[in-house]
């Protein structure tokens, strides 16, 4: 048994950002299953939201938070946006004292850039890899710091300590190894990301596979919200990969197959700029409808007006995606693209403290916290806006950080007293892959969840798709028992760990759908061709999905907070 | 569809098999990444094959493999663009140790980029009401090395690191440069001093792999080549690096060629010549006996007055 204060699961922006505040007086340990500037925060490309006001001198954290509480088709809480918002200048240029490489206005100040959802141009940038920036200048801090930290990189975690609602360590697995390790802490925080990867059409990492999630829920946490699945429209298509949305902050045109400017139709004042749920919905009716481009399954994203000059400064990198993965120069020619799973809004339910809550009455997980994409405080609630992901990992991994440091000075470690006890689940799940002998195989399975979710689980949902999947999805957990582990090694096996993977999707993915096919609305990225409005009179509420002993997964719902701003008709 | 073998380098050390290669044939469609190559065998022919991997979009750095040779990110490789006559071979990155198949223990290379700093010594006090302004100039002095995912195929082929572990390498360096031409690090001086230490910056012999492998902008040997002349204007001259470059400058300058008499003693520096003679002498002898000694007498070139011109101009810039 290894002993530290704090332990921090997951080193993306989240969990860095909380290391570097609580590390002061604290040992504090970080745990990533791969290496911290791999993570997926590096991923994201178009900016961070700040209202700075370098570029709109009438932006404001006001105007900022209504557009998020818009964005979020009303279900965000609007406590913890407001102080998201207002928080929001200050973390950013914090970032920036860290060394952070953001692009320059002409007055050298951070510069700022127009996306969907904002009223205001408040998208500070660092060309189109701003996550890519600010993960490696909190990188930077962290080795600056490192003598005060411990870092397990390529651990794998494979479950919590939590006794009667107090966690109190977590178990983690050397990936290069195999060697199982407890860990003994006051407390433990989630930043482990989200869990799109359970879609064949995805811009996640294979790492984003809700590892953190699935650990929660099989000690009694509830995840909420986790039907809201955000798909960005612009997907490379065939794969999913992103293309910003900086590419449309700065100017690009959404055609279809007719050559129209389709979102004329859907959004006629934010154009392409209009929420995402709005524009992959769009996207996606005009596919339905046979406009996609010669009548397939994708439009185009047509850049070549910017021409050469501002694609080269302001989107290089997404530039190259396109030039490296389906070979279209965008100075040259349109891009096809197509909706892809991106973002997720649902996950650990914590308060603003990134205090994990286990009920609708808020009844605290002592010593559980939760940040980033894998928490749902909610900041997002049906739908994201572009730059509120990265904003909401450093506000929130900040806040999750001083929470820790305050926990863990005011609270002795729990001993760990019965280690069996705690890896009991570990060593069950461990003895049972490594037997698995069975006649189906990974790969099958996981194909099948992926392309399942995708086509049935999508943009646009009905009870028949979404009952078919939740069947299908329960079939394969069955004949995942049914599979065979191919690597029977302990040193460096990732078909084991990739088997782990694909049961915690699974099981994730089964949530999705049950909390999917209960909601009776369409909100945000939750959109039913059966229930096409939004229902606030019956679904104003946040779900919380529990798993019981016996596999049964219980729906609760907890409600909105609304302070500032009423629900009103979205339009764009 | 197209059918192509591909051989990988495989390494095991828990079943004692060790170093061997291993063909794969594989039927692939158009637009497979060799990436997908791989995960297509691992997925459907043999489960044991090990590698990393995680964005598949060229920005988490996880994917460096050598293939057909080269170091390159298997995510950013089009299978069609480098398989030829219908074969392909894959293998870890160089210059370090294998773990297992294609992964590689990676510890030195986080060790080394530590060596240099490479944290924002920030020359204000910290007010969150506004941040540090920087010139747009200034912005593009460091974002090259920004792009730096730190994937490592630039340490494959370095050719000092095969002669030296040591030696920080190029990722290390082109992080340095970052933090040298940051306009909001206040510690030029001190890194311009540490940076001229043995195992960095002097070591590198342009041989030119390291930018020639990189996957983004970061292209280690010019920022080393920023980082060089950053020291040499900084004043930094009391080590073998910047001694050797001044007088290659020297002499070049004033006969317009190498004097190869003058070169290896400036370059250990006259005042370090005695501490330094056992290091020198036995070099010297041995080309002496190899006949390869320079001649005793040093001639300047023809024309030299054109060159001295050129450097005359090249001063007042």
């Amino acid at each position: 048994m290894i002993k530290h204060d704090i332990v921090i699961i997951g080193a993306g922006l989240a969990g860095m950002r909380a290391a570097l505040e609580a590390c002061e007086n604290h040992d504090v340990a970080i745990v990533t299953k791969i290496y911290p500037t791999r993570s997926h925060s590096g991923a994201a490309q178009g900016g961070v939201a700040a209202a700075l006001a370098n570029l709109a001198e009438d932006d404001s954290p006001d105007f900022h938070m209504f557009d998020t509480v818009k964005g979020s088709d009303f279900l965000g809480d609007q406590d913890a946006i407001e102080i998201m918002v207002n928080d929001a200048p200050h973390v950013i240029r914090e970032m920036e004292h860290f060394g952070c490489v953001f692009s320059r206005d002409e007055k050298g100040r951070i510069a700022q850039r127009a996306f969907g959802g904002h009223s205001k141009p408040r998208s500070c940038y660092a060309a189109d890899r701003t996550g890519h920036a600010l993960l490696h200048s909190l990188y930077e801090q962290i080795l600056k710091v490192s003598k005060k930290l411990t870092i397990y990189s390529e651990y794998y975690l494979r479950d919590l300590v939590i006794n009667d609602f107090t966690c109190n360590g977590a178990i983690i697995q050397d990936i290069k190894t195999g060697k199982i390790e407890v860990l003994n802490s006051k407390a433990v925080l989630m930043a482990t990301g989200g869990y799109g990867r359970a879609f064949q059409i995805t811009s996640n990492a294979f790492a984003c596979s809700g590892d953190g999630l699935i650990a929660a829920m099989n000690n009694g946490v509830p995840l909420m919200d986790m039907e809201f699945v955000q798909f960005h429209p612009t997907g490379l298509y065939g794969q999913g990969i992103l293309v910003s949305e900086a590419a449309r902050g700065e100017g690009g045109y959404l055609v279809n197959g007719k050559g129209e400017r389709f979102m004329e139709t859907y959004a006629s004042k934010m154009m392409e700029l209009a929420p995402r749920d709005i524009v992959s919905r769009s996207e996606q009716t005009e596919i339905n409808e046979g406009r996609g481009i010669d009548g397939k399954d994708f439009v185009h994203l047509d850049m070549r007006h910017l021409g050469r000059e501002k694609i080269l400064e302001k989107l290089p990198q997404v530039r190259q995606l396109g030039i490296d993965f389906i070979g279209v120069d965008m100075i040259d020619a349109p891009i096809p693209i197509q909706p892809t799973a991106h973002y997720s809004m649902g996950g650990i339910p914590c308060d603003v403290h990134g205090q994990v809550i286990r009920d609708k009455d808020s009844s605290p997980v002592r010593g559980l916290f939760a940040a980033g994409e894998c928490a749902c405080v909610s900041v997002h609630g049906a739908n994201r806006l572009g730059t509120n992901s990265l904003l909401e990992a450093v506000v929130f991994g900040k806040r999750a950080g001083a929470s820790l440091n305050e926990f863990a000075l005011n609270t002795n470690r729990v001993e760990i007293s019965d280690e069996n006890h705690a890896l009991e689940r570990t060593n069950k799940l461990t003895k049972e892959l490594r037997e698995m002998n069975g006649k189906e195989s990974i790969n099958v399975v996981r194909n099948e969840m992926k392309n399942s979710m995708t086509n049935d689980c999508g943009v646009y949902r009905n009870p028949e798709k979404m009952g078919r999947c939740l069947n299908k999805i329960k079939d394969l957990q069955k004949r995942f028992k049914d599979c065979s582990l191919g690597d029977k090694g302990s040193l460096f096996n990732t078909d084991f760990f990739e088997a782990i993977e694909l049961k915690n999707m699974l099981d994730f993915s089964e949530i999705i759908l049950v909390g999917a096919i209960e909601r009776k609305e369409s909100r945000g990225g939750h959109a039913r061709t059966d229930y096409e409005k939004r229902d606030d009179v019956n679904w104003l509420k946040h779900t919380l999905a529990t798993k019981s002993a016996d596999g049964e997964i219980k729906l609760d719902y907890k409600p909105v907070s609304i302070t500032k701003h009423q629900p009103e008709e979205r339009k764009y | 569809m197209k059918t192509v073998v591909v051989t990988i380098d495989r390494f095991d050390q828990e079943n004692q098999r060790g170093s061997y290669q291993q063909d794969f044939t594989i039927e692939i469609p158009n637009g497979l990444t060799v990436l997908d190559c791989l995960n297509k065998i691992k997925w459907e022919q043999d489960h044991t094959l090990t590698y990393r991997m995680s964005c598949r979009s060229a920005i988490c750095g996880s994917c460096a493999f050598r293939i057909n040779g080269k170091s390159k990110l298997g995510c950013k490789t089009q299978a069609d663009d480098v398989i030829t006559n219908g074969k392909l071979r894959i293998g870890p990155i160089g210059n370090t140790d294998i773990i297992k198949d294609l992964v590689v223990d990676l510890e030195p290379f986080w060790y080394k980029l530590k060596k240099v700093k490479p944290w924002l010594f920030a020359n204000k006090p910290k007010d969150t009401t506004k941040e540090f302004y920087q010139s747009s100039e200034g912005y593009h002095k460091i974002e090259d090395a920004s792009t730096c995912i730190l994937c490592a195929c630039c340490i494959s082929e370095c050719n000092s690191l095969k002669v030296d572990k040591n030696y920080v390498g190029p990722a290390a360096l082109a992080k340095a440069q970052r933090f040298i031409d940051d306009s909001r690090d206040k510690n030029f001086v001190q890194r311009t001093r540490e940076i001229s230490e043995p195992t960095k910056v002097w070591d590198c012999t342009h041989c030119g792999e390291c930018s020639e492998r990189c996957p983004t902008d970061a292209k280690p040997l010019s920022r080393i080549e920023e980082i060089r002349e950053r020291v040499v204007n900084a004043g930094v001259h009391n080590n073998g690096g910047a001694r050797h470059l001044l007088s290659f400058f020297k002499s070049v300058g004033s006969s317009g060629t190498l004097d190869e008499r003058k070169i290896p003693i400036e370059s250990v520096g006259i005042g370090n010549l005695h501490a330094n003679l056992g290091e020198i002498m036995p070099v010297g002898l041995k080309m002496l006996s190899h006949g390869k000694a320079p001649s005793m007498i040093h001639h300047n070139v023809d024309k030299v007055g054109e060159v001295r011109k050129i450097f005359k101009k090249l001063n007042k810039l």
